[in-house]
């Protein structure tokens, strides 16, 4: 393994009480790659993706972020963050502030910026990912797409290394999900890392560099999405597949 | 039509009680003697400026003890929200102190410092009973408020603190500018009702001593033989606590209102 990896987790294991959830989870991720999730609920793809946020202590195995293992005792988990952008599935704006205020918060207070730069940066942001109308507005005002747009450019702030998107798009209605995969796929175009938990198969597809199918809290098959879509290996990715389409999902 | 006939029914059925009720405590047997001790208009006019001068004390109290208690509770809800076994003593302390001072009667904690502190004679403290009284509500009061707070705090989603901390905010940050605000806003109309609470048990300060509205209202009572001035007094408790229950009426059905409008939206 290189040492320039943005991502490398080695023999992650993480419980829930009795309930074992990530069982030694290896995984590599080269900068600007595109690492996309897979597997049914439960398979532990959210947990991963909060471990590498540091949301969750693991009980076992290193992470290590751009050369610097986050996992070691003592680490400043609000530097570590600060590298590394999540979305989450439920948005999680803060209802009490708007748009431009959620975008501004951390760039002010983690990274001691002025008001006038963050505002400046966040501006701009917000419209490049056709949110300029909504810089005023209150979370509660605006649909779920715009909601999660806005969750994404509130992470990117940050200007972080790394970004972490976890099933962005399943509390969506099907007809907003188009809006925020298109901010993700032109993130995708500019070059930022990330590692995505997603149920949109056709997505994954054609965003990723690479699959790997989450299985019983291993990764039990990863590949490039041609060979994981086209011809997946392992019986447990076949029936998993042949589930999805027949759902109609892929 | 069905709004202004239901206004009648209401106003109708309003007035019949009243006169129910008028008529039997009027005809009851000690009536008139009743009459006479509590509502004399002659004693009631003669007392109430005084009674009236009082109750600025009151409302003196009030405030005072209103602003301590605020951003003492406050103090005492975060330390026992504070997460990891590092914070046990602190949290635990929090929760004996809420515990001890709900369980005590306001009166007997205002009586065993208004009467004790200043016994002490140790230079330096004060020995006012108003200022012992403050401080007495200042602790009971704080208590109820702390846990009024918690609730607000408990009821902020962890999914909240998760977006805070993701984005490299530090947990006294996250606190300040995440969970607070939302958790404050949340739980105004309890603290109001608090505060209702607390106006009206502003009167116990009287038992030190201190010529407050009730207190005043005793000395004009034991002077006469008439019950009159408690009346005064209850009138002025009641011209300040029924605006505040009406106005905290009025914010939990816009609280309500709002919520329910968000719901529709979600």
């Amino acid at each position: 393994m290189s040492s320039t990896a943005a991502l490398e987790i080695e023999g992650l294991r993480k419980s829930f009480g009795k309930n074992l959830v990530l069982d030694g989870i290896d995984l590599s991720v080269g900068e600007h790659e595109v690492t996309c999730l897979i597997g049914a609920s439960g398979s532990g793809k959210s947990t991963l993706l909060r471990c590498v946020n540091l949301l969750e202590p693991v009980d076992a195995g290193r992470i290590v972020v751009a050369g610097e293992e986050i996992t070691r005792r003592g680490v400043d988990v609000n530097r570590v963050r600060r590298r590394i952008g999540i979305v989450f599935q439920a948005f999680n704006l803060f209802p009490h502030m708007s748009v431009l205020e959620n975008v501004t918060l951390a760039p002010r207070l983690a990274l001691r910026k002025g008001r006038g730069e963050t505002e400046e940066q966040a501006r701009a942001l917000l419209g490049r990912f056709g949110l300029s109308d909504k810089v005023e507005a209150y979370p509660d005002h605006l649909s779920g797409g715009q909601q999660q747009r806005v969750a994404i450019v509130r992470a990117l702030a940050m200007q972080p290394r790394l970004m972490l998107l976890d099933e962005v798009t399943s509390a969506l209605d099907p007809e907003l999900v188009a809006e925020v995969l298109d901010v993700i796929g032109e993130l995708a175009a500019g070059g930022m890392t990330m590692v995505i938990a997603t149920h949109e198969m056709g997505f994954a597809r054609d965003i990723a560099t690479r699959v790997c199918f989450l299985d019983d809290g291993v990764i039990l098959e990863q590949g490039s999405p041609e060979q994981m879509f086209g011809s997946p290996r392992e019986p447990r990715t076949q029936q998993f597949l042949q589930r999805i389409v027949s759902a109609h999902r892929l | 039509m069905e709004g202004r006939r239901g206004v009648a029914i209401a106003l109708l059925s309003t007035v019949v009680f009243l006169v129910v009720v008028g008529v039997a405590i009027t005809h009851s047997p000690g009536w008139h003697e009743i009459r006479r001790t509590f509502f004399d208009w002659s004693e009631f006019k003669s007392s109430f400026p005084e009674i009236a001068r009082a109750f600025l004390l009151n409302c003196k109290i009030f405030s005072i003890s209103e602003c301590f208690i605020l951003a003492f509770a406050l103090l005492l809800a975060v330390l026992r929200s504070l997460p990891g076994p590092v914070f046990f003593p602190l949290r635990a302390l929090a929760v004996v102190y809420a515990d001890f001072f709900r369980g005590v009667p306001t009166i007997l904690v205002i009586a065993l410092l208004g009467f004790g502190a200043p016994a002490l004679q140790v230079s330096g403290v004060p020995t006012s009973t108003t200022f012992w009284g403050i401080v007495s509500l200042v602790l009971v009061y704080s208590a109820y408020v702390s846990e009024v707070y918690r609730a607000g705090i408990d009821s902020v989603h962890p999914s909240q603190e998760a977006a805070a901390r993701s984005l490299g905010l530090t947990r006294g940050q996250t606190l300040r500018k995440v969970i607070l605000p939302q958790a404050v806003r949340r739980v105004i109309p309890p603290l109001l009702n608090d505060f209702i609470g607390l106006q009206k048990d502003t009167a116990l300060v009287g038992t030190l001593g201190a010529i407050e509205a009730f207190q005043q209202a005793s000395i004009d009572s034991a002077a006469t033989f008439h019950y009159t001035p408690y009346l005064a007094a209850a009138v002025l408790f009641v011209a300040i606590t029924i605006p505040l229950a009406r106005f905290t009426d009025w914010l939990i059905a816009r609280d309500r209102r709002r919520r329910q409008a968000q719901g529709m939206h979600a």
